[in-house]
This record gives structure tokens, sequence and C-alpha cells, in this order.
């Protein structure tokens, strides 16, 4: 119940700004546009390439569009609260809270993460819907599937982005870190290009990796590209990803509980 | 008269020295400035990375090879950093109306576009620069130079500059009536970088027209670009375009002047 409140107020924190939420759709959709286009010329040259057709490439822009804020691919989220309350050291008033830090922080996150998926991923997708005839997920498994892989998605990125927000116990700033985690999200989540068309044997390694599970793999459900085995085989992964990353999570924070009690002498 | 000519020559010195106070302060932290710069670098550069792996898979991008679009990106990189660079800050303007900060600056005896540009001055988006040197740099290695080509070359760097510098500040005036909407500039920003990393000729010519008579960021890179690599405008602009940038920039900096002293003649402060 606890939880559900904590992630209640995410999710209003984050629907104040009603202009900036605007203005940020608009900016998804016209993104959208631009690699709808480019995506087209490349499917036009190479009709077959990952796999794909061009209608699923097309689908593939707009999806990514959809979760470019909903998985908080370049970072922030309540993961950059967390940092900057390391910064000024109002971290310690979170330590005494009853609530283990992760538990708090995860569960403002999934408030943040279900209004960005209800204004920042729904209006882009019924704009390509509408404007690029983007496929919908072709049964109800799929759409279903698709949610769950959704919800993972996002549980994986705070896990990252959360490590990221810890080095400031360090470094005394995330910025650095941040923004090369943010690199790294962009490319091997397949935001870039889609990861199924990267030549081997990068295509293999991007896969396997955590970022995989912010766009390739709910996108590849979404389009019906796993199914059966396959589909299981795509969860499954990202579920051992976030069991080991949220492991270390856990780590993280108890050396840097230690840390923090000696700055605070 | 004089005082606005007195304005313009005073403006570099306050600038530099705003800006020299933040690089100071960046690098306070410095494991997370080195590591801005090294990102800043990659940043752009996997964008590249990007469409070197889309060339790999089609050998070319309607009829554009990788060098060529090199140049294309190359370009329209170095304007956009340029332009970040010394004024990428203004568009936390709407941040400074929200927070008062620029109610203070507003008494402060130095103009209150240097100010806000000079705001946050950050060294480390000398990156960008430099990697969309570099592959500029190995695109032109392809070119079959002339003299003629140099300084279309050269002028086209110089506007490319002045352009996104005029659509950063124009669309940040956006932020005077709308507090929160600073991504909304994005789209023009970095949105028409993005754009002009392709061969325009995969949009639809609407696209193209939009981009040559309403945001003309078509004369940032690819019309003078055409010239460079000899070829036709596919879609059938005349060629003098190709030297029209520097025309462009001008004009759109008077535009941008024009929405920044509306926009702050329109502020009333947040009051608080």
């Amino acid at each position: 119940m606890l939880y559900v409140a904590i992630a209640t107020r995410g999710f209003r924190r984050y629907s104040t700004y009603r202009a900036a939420t605007l203005a940020g759709i608009f900016t998804n959709c016209v993104f959208g546009v631009i690699y709808s286009y480019a995506y087209l010329a490349l499917w036009e040259q190479r009709p077959d390439a990952g796999g794909y057709d061009a209608v699923d490439a097309v689908t593939y822009v707009w999806i990514g569009q959809a979760l470019l804020m909903t998985v908080a691919l370049w970072g922030g989220g309540t993961t950059d609260d967390l940092a900057e309350r390391v910064r000024t050291g109002d971290v310690a008033v979170d330590l005494y809270r009853p609530v283990g830090l992760v538990q708090w922080y995860l569960a403002a996150d999934l408030g943040r993460a279900t209004y960005h998926f209800l204004t920042r991923g729904l209006a882009p997708t019924v704009v390509g819907f509408f404007v690029f005839d983007i496929v919908l997920p072709g049964s109800a498994i799929a759409a279903v599937a698709f949610l769950v892989s959704l919800v993972l998605a996002v549980v994986t990125s705070f896990a990252i982005r959360f490590l990221v927000a810890s080095s400031a116990f360090w470094l005394m700033d995330q910025s650095g870190v941040k923004m090369l985690s943010g690199l790294a999200a962009m490319f091997l989540s397949g935001m870039v290009l889609p990861l199924v068309i990267f030549p081997e044997p990068l295509r293999s390694i991007a896969l396997s990796l955590p970022w995989a599970s912010y766009l390739q793999t709910p996108a590849d459900i979404w389009l019906g590209k796993r199914v059966g085995i396959d589909l299981l085989a795509g969860l499954g992964l990202q579920v051992v990803w976030i069991v080991l990353l949220l492991g270390i999570c856990q780590v993280v924070v108890s050396a840097a509980t230690r840390k923090v009690v000696v700055q605070g002498g | 008269m004089a005082d606005v000519l007195h304005v313009v020559r005073e403006a570099p010195r306050q600038y530099a020295r705003i800006a020299r106070l933040w690089v100071r302060s960046s690098l306070a932290y410095r494991a997370s400035f080195a590591m801005l710069t090294l990102a800043s670098l990659l940043l752009t550069f996997l964008d590249f990375v990007g469409l070197a792996l889309m060339l790999n898979l089609i050998g070319d991008l309607d009829g554009f090879a990788l060098w060529e679009i090199a140049l294309l990106y190359g370009a329209s990189g170095i304007g956009i950093g340029v332009a970040d660079l010394l004024i990428g800050s203004v568009e936390q303007v709407g941040q400074h109306i929200r927070s008062g900060t620029l109610d203070a600056m507003m008494v402060r005896p130095v103009p209150l576009l240097v100010q806000v540009c000079a705001d946050r001055f950050a060294l480390r988006r000398l990156g960008r620069i430099t990697q969309a040197v570099a592959v500029f740099a190995w695109g032109a290695s392809s070119v079959d130079w002339s003299p003629s080509k140099v300084v279309v070359a050269v002028l086209m760097l110089v506007s490319a500059g002045a352009i996104f510098f005029a659509l950063f500040v124009t669309f940040s005036c956006v932020q005077f009536w709308t507090h929160d909407a600073s991504e909304f500039a994005n789209a023009f920003t970095y949105g028409g970088n993005t754009m002009t990393q392709y061969p325009l000729s995969i949009f639809p010519s609407e696209v193209l027209k939009s981009l040559t008579f309403v945001i003309p960021v078509a004369f940032a890179n690819w019309y003078p670009c055409l010239y460079l690599l000899d070829r036709e405008d596919p879609f059938g602009m005349p060629g003098w375009f190709a030297v029209a940038p520097p025309f462009v920039g001008a004009l759109m900096c008077v535009v941008a002047g024009l929405a920044w002293c509306t926009g702050v003649r329109r502020y009333t402060s947040t009051g608080s």
C-alpha cells in the first residue's frame, strides 16, 4: 500500500508540467517522422533487412519514440532526485526511512513511468498510427506480453539509473557517469538503429545485454517477431538481468551507507 | 546609435568574462568534467556510427555514399556544435524565469541575452565540435576541390553556425509565454540537425520546401554541399542557393533578435 502511495506521488509530480508534456510529445512526433523517412529509404533498398519489412521498420520507429521517455532511456527520472540528495546530503533523511532506498525510488519511478507511458507513450503511437499506418500487436497475447515486457524494461532501466545515481556517493556528482550511461543505452537499446540489423557479432552481443530490454525486446514482441518459446526466452532474459542488477543495487546501497556514515562524521 | 555600437563592442568581452567563471566552476568536479567531455564527443559520434552501419547494409542512401553523407553530417554538426557551445544555454531561459534569476540578471549592467547565453558555459561541448570536424574532414578529403568550392565551404560553415544560433534563440523565446516548454525548441534545433544529417532527398518534397522556406535549415548544409559534390538538386531548386546561406543566416539572426526583444518586452516577473 505504501508503495502505491509513493508511486501515486511520482505520477502526480510529473503530471504537473502540462506544457512540458505537450512540447515533449510534439518533439517525439517530429523525430518519429524524421526516422520514419530514413528507415523507409533504407528498407526500400533492402526490403528484408533484419527480418523486418518497411511497415515493421516504421512501427519500430514509433514504438521507440513512445518508449524513449517511458523507460527514461536518456537517464533522469526519480534517480536524478537521489543523486541530487546525495550531493546535498539530504540522502541521510532517506536512509532513516523504514523503507529500503531501492524500493522507495523504484516505486516513485514506476509512478513516473506510468505517467510518461500514458502521455508521451500513447500520443506518438496514435500519431504514428494515423500518419504512417503502423501495425498494432497481432494478438491479445502479444499485446499483454508487450506490456509485461515494458514493465520489465522500466525496472531494468531503473536499476541501471540507480547505479548511475549511486556513483554520486563516491564522485559527488553523477552527471558524467549519467551521460556515458545514456550513450550506452542509446546505442545498445536499438534507438539509433534496430539491433536486428547490426552486423554480427555486434548484433548477438547487443541482444544479450540489458539495454536490449529497453526497446528491441518489447518492440519485437509487439511486431510478432517473438512468439512461443522465443517470447518466453526474451522475457526470461529481461528477468535475469533485473535480478542481477537489483542485487548489485542492494550491494552498492550497503557499501554507500557505510560511506555516508564516514562522511557525516 | 553610438550606444548600440558600444553595447555590441562590449558584449564579447562581457561574455568571455562570465564564461571563464563557469569553466572554472565545471573543473571543480574533475571526474565529471572528463567524462562529460568524452561523452559529448561520443554522443554525436554514435549517430555517425549508426549512419555508417546503415550504409554498410545498403551501400548508399538514395545515391549518396558514406563520404558524401559525412560531409552533410559534419557541416550540420559543426553548425549546431558551435551554436550550442556559444549560446546553447539560452534553452534555460524558462528555468531562469521560473526561479526568478532572470530578474537579477535584468538589473546587471550587461545585456540580458549575453548573460543568459554565457550562463553555465560548458567547455565540454567542444567534444561535439571536435567530432563533427573530424567527420567533415574525412568527407572533405574526397571532394574534388576548386577555389570557388573552398569559398562556398567556408561560407557554409560560418552560416550553419549562424542558422543554428538563430534557431536556438528564436525557439527559446517561446518560453517567455510557456515557461516549462523548453523541449519544444528541441524539435527545431536538434530535429533540424538530425534531418540535415541525411540527404534531404529521402524526404517528401513538402518537407524539403518547409526546410527551405519556413525553417530554412536546409541552407546550413544541403544546398552548399550539393555544389561541393557537383550534384544537381533532386527537387530542382536553383543552383545559386549554394551561396545564399550567409544571407539566410543573417536574416534568421534578425528574426531571432526581434523574437528575443518581443519576449523580453512581454516578460513580467513571476513576482515571488
